[in-house]
């Protein structure tokens, strides 16, 4: 392809570098600064790089974040196995099997995704309160696994209508039931779909703050809970908040940069329907 | 379906409960008892937030909500636009620029927000940037600015509504007065006699409040929202990299013989057809306002009053503070606010499906 170098051309060129170059910004601060001594850290020479690599700060913010580093991994497996799996089989029911009004289900479905999760959060309390599941990782799982339900069955939905219907119904007539033409022909074609939740659920569940700081108690609070806190005090030196951010980043990332594919398709399917 | 039970436990079930428990008057005895004492006491909670003595502070937060709403949505869908149809031009190394502006949705906002904490340091970061070109240092606190425009008085909250529904009322009439000038005529009309009726008789209103009290928007919020914006557009960038991309090549063909210019192309064929996308971007993105937690609690602390929040405010009322039923009722607010905007947006997209069958 022949490209003109045109003025125009030269200009988007210099406006798009400027605005990547400022999205870009907040990491190499977090890095530079994480990296850098803490007798270094000044505010006037924040943005220069450090003199020499220090990397006691990521030990120690590792250290110190460990424990909420593994309740979150524990977190984050069960509660996408256990959405992904449930949304699967409901994404199956509500495009293979409508029923009598499964529309009206399914758009009731979709509301507990826009709810402000602030609204139910009294009565959840309450409820692993009374289950005896308040404070631990139990409670906070199950809680992740129901209000990941909606988006989880949406996109699967929007997925499996893609299968054709006939393929299902042919099935039917060969005498297959619910279970065995969701194990034999939906299953093994929804491994692209598992992927898109899957990622699109790990980072939901990974960077979640509002319930880890109001369901678990210190011992089995996770990642973001263990950084809020890390960061918290007023006189911190910043390299260790710095050190503790890129860990808490850095699973997400990784899976962003790898997978980024799916992680757009995961964000498309949660706004723009059909 | 046993979700199905889930759901509607999870989502109706405790909404209710919600509903119910900001109607009583749980938390101000002994809250945390196993079975506290629980009186019914009407909408008292709601009176109180909106117009009692103690709860100044729930005013200010919604009033901050709101600016941080407003500018939120503006600055994420302008820059978002902005960013796609730059990408939509194919310059090279498209999909690694995509990767960049869209990697800060990846982040937690505790993360993102522990960060933007450190670049918007009142002696450092952002403010000292300008040195490095020669400039003075800016001297802008970001964060802890007790600055405060656009003051109005609490007291007068009834009129000044009425005054915004009646100008919105004449400018969308304004809107669609070449497209259907019936409706705009109607729109208008409706407008200026709100507008008449408050200019008229808007001093004997009822006041919401016995006493002055100024509320506005704190320049605090804007270190706020220029980091949400940061993390958020990127994410309408996708919405509408994908939606031009959508855009058959032969429109843009036609389009570029009948001889319009490349930015009369966005004006007037691919920016209007996006329309939709941006209609479920100003759904997420002001869902996403009216919770916003994390990232307030991560920049400026839970206690800072220039920068609080609605959704802040109901954590501390709830869970430092004991006061479940006032919690609640702050959440019902909430929750009121967001279903403006979700409820007809879901009954809408119901509607299509049911009329593509």
């Amino acid at each position: 392809m022949h490209r003109t170098f045109s003025p125009a051309r030269v200009l988007l060129y210099a406006v798009l570098f400027l605005l990547a170059a400022a999205y870009i910004t907040p990491a190499y601060m977090a890095l530079i600064t994480a990296l850098k001594h803490p007798a270094e850290i000044s505010l006037t020479t924040a943005w220069e790089l450090p003199a020499t690599a220090n990397w006691n700060s990521f030990a120690e913010a590792a250290r110190k974040l460990g424990p909420n580093f593994m309740n979150s991994i524990i977190l984050t497996v069960c509660a996408t196995i256990g959405s992904t799996v449930l949304g699967s089989l409901n994404g199956y029911v509500f495009s293979k099997w409508k029923f009598k009004g499964s529309e009206v289900v399914f758009t009731l479905f979709l509301f507990g995704m826009f709810i402000p999760y602030q609204i139910i959060l009294i009565p959840l309390f309450q409820l692993l309160r009374d289950m005896n599941l308040y404070g631990g990782l139990p409670g906070l799982i199950l809680a992740h696994v129901v209000y990941g339900l909606p988006i989880t069955t949406l996109i699967f939905r929007n997925f499996y209508s893609q299968i054709p219907t006939t393929l299902v119904e042919s099935a039917q007539l060969d005498g297959a039931g619910f279970f065995s033409i969701y194990r034999h022909i939906i299953f093994p074609l929804s491994i692209p779909g598992f992927v898109v939740t899957s990622l699109w659920q790990c980072t939901q569940v990974w960077n979640e703050f509002l319930w880890g700081i109001c369901l678990t108690k210190h011992t089995s609070a996770p990642m973001t809970v263990g950084l809020a806190q890390l960061a918290g005090g007023q006189a911190v030196s910043w390299n260790l908040p710095m050190a503790g951010s890129a860990i808490a980043a850095l699973p997400v990332l990784m899976m962003y940069i790898l997978l980024g594919r799916y992680f757009i398709r995961g964000l498309l399917a949660g706004s723009v329907k059909e | 379906m046993p979700s199905v039970v889930l759901i509607a436990v999870f989502v109706y079930g405790f909404i209710g409960d919600t509903i119910y428990i900001s109607l009583t008057d749980w938390g101000r005895g002994a809250a945390l008892a196993l079975d506290p004492q629980i009186n019914y006491i009407g909408f008292e909670n709601y009176t109180e937030l909106f117009t009692g003595f103690i709860d100044g502070r729930f005013r200010q937060d919604m009033v901050n909500a709101m600016f941080y709403s407003v500018l939120l949505l503006a600055g994420a869908i302008g820059l978002g636009l902005f960013i796609a149809v730059l990408l939509d031009r194919k310059p090279a190394g498209e999909a690694v620029l995509r990767t960049i502006f869209l990697y800060p949705m990846a982040l937690s906002f505790i993360v993102s927000g522990t960060i933007w904490r450190w670049l918007l340091a009142p002696q450092g970061g952002v403010n000292v940037l300008p040195t490095y070109f020669g400039f003075d240092r800016l001297q802008f606190t970001w964060l802890t600015s007790k600055q405060t425009v656009l003051q109005f008085n609490w007291q007068n909250l009834l009129p000044l509504l009425l005054c915004i529904m009646a100008a919105v009322l004449v400018l969308s009439g304004f809107g669609c007065l070449r497209s259907r000038p019936r409706r705009a005529a109607w729109f208008m009309g409706c407008g200026a006699l709100l507008g008449l009726f408050v200019a008229v008789a808007g001093s004997s209103l009822p006041q919401a409040l016995f006493m002055e009290e100024t509320h506005g928007f704190n320049l605090a919020t804007t270190g706020i929202i220029i980091a949400t914006v940061w993390q958020y557009s990127g994410y309408t960038m996708a919405l509408y990299l994908a939606g031009l991309h959508g855009i058959s090549q032969d429109l843009a063909d036609a389009a570029q013989l009948d001889g319009a210019s490349q930015f009369a192309y966005y004006r007037h064929v691919a920016i209007p057809m996006l329309r939709p996308i941006t209609i479920s971007a100003i759904i997420i993105l002001s869902h996403i306002s009216l919770k916003m937690f994390d990232l307030i609690f991560a920049m400026t602390g839970p206690d800072n009053g220039a920068t609080g929040h609605p959704a802040l405010l109901m954590y501390l009322t709830t869970f430092r503070a004991n006061d479940f039923a006032k919690g609640a009722a702050i959440a019902v607010v909430l929750f009121l606010l967001a279903a403006m905007f979700i409820i007809p947006y879901l009954v809408s997209s119901y509607r299509r499906k049911r009329r593509g069958y």
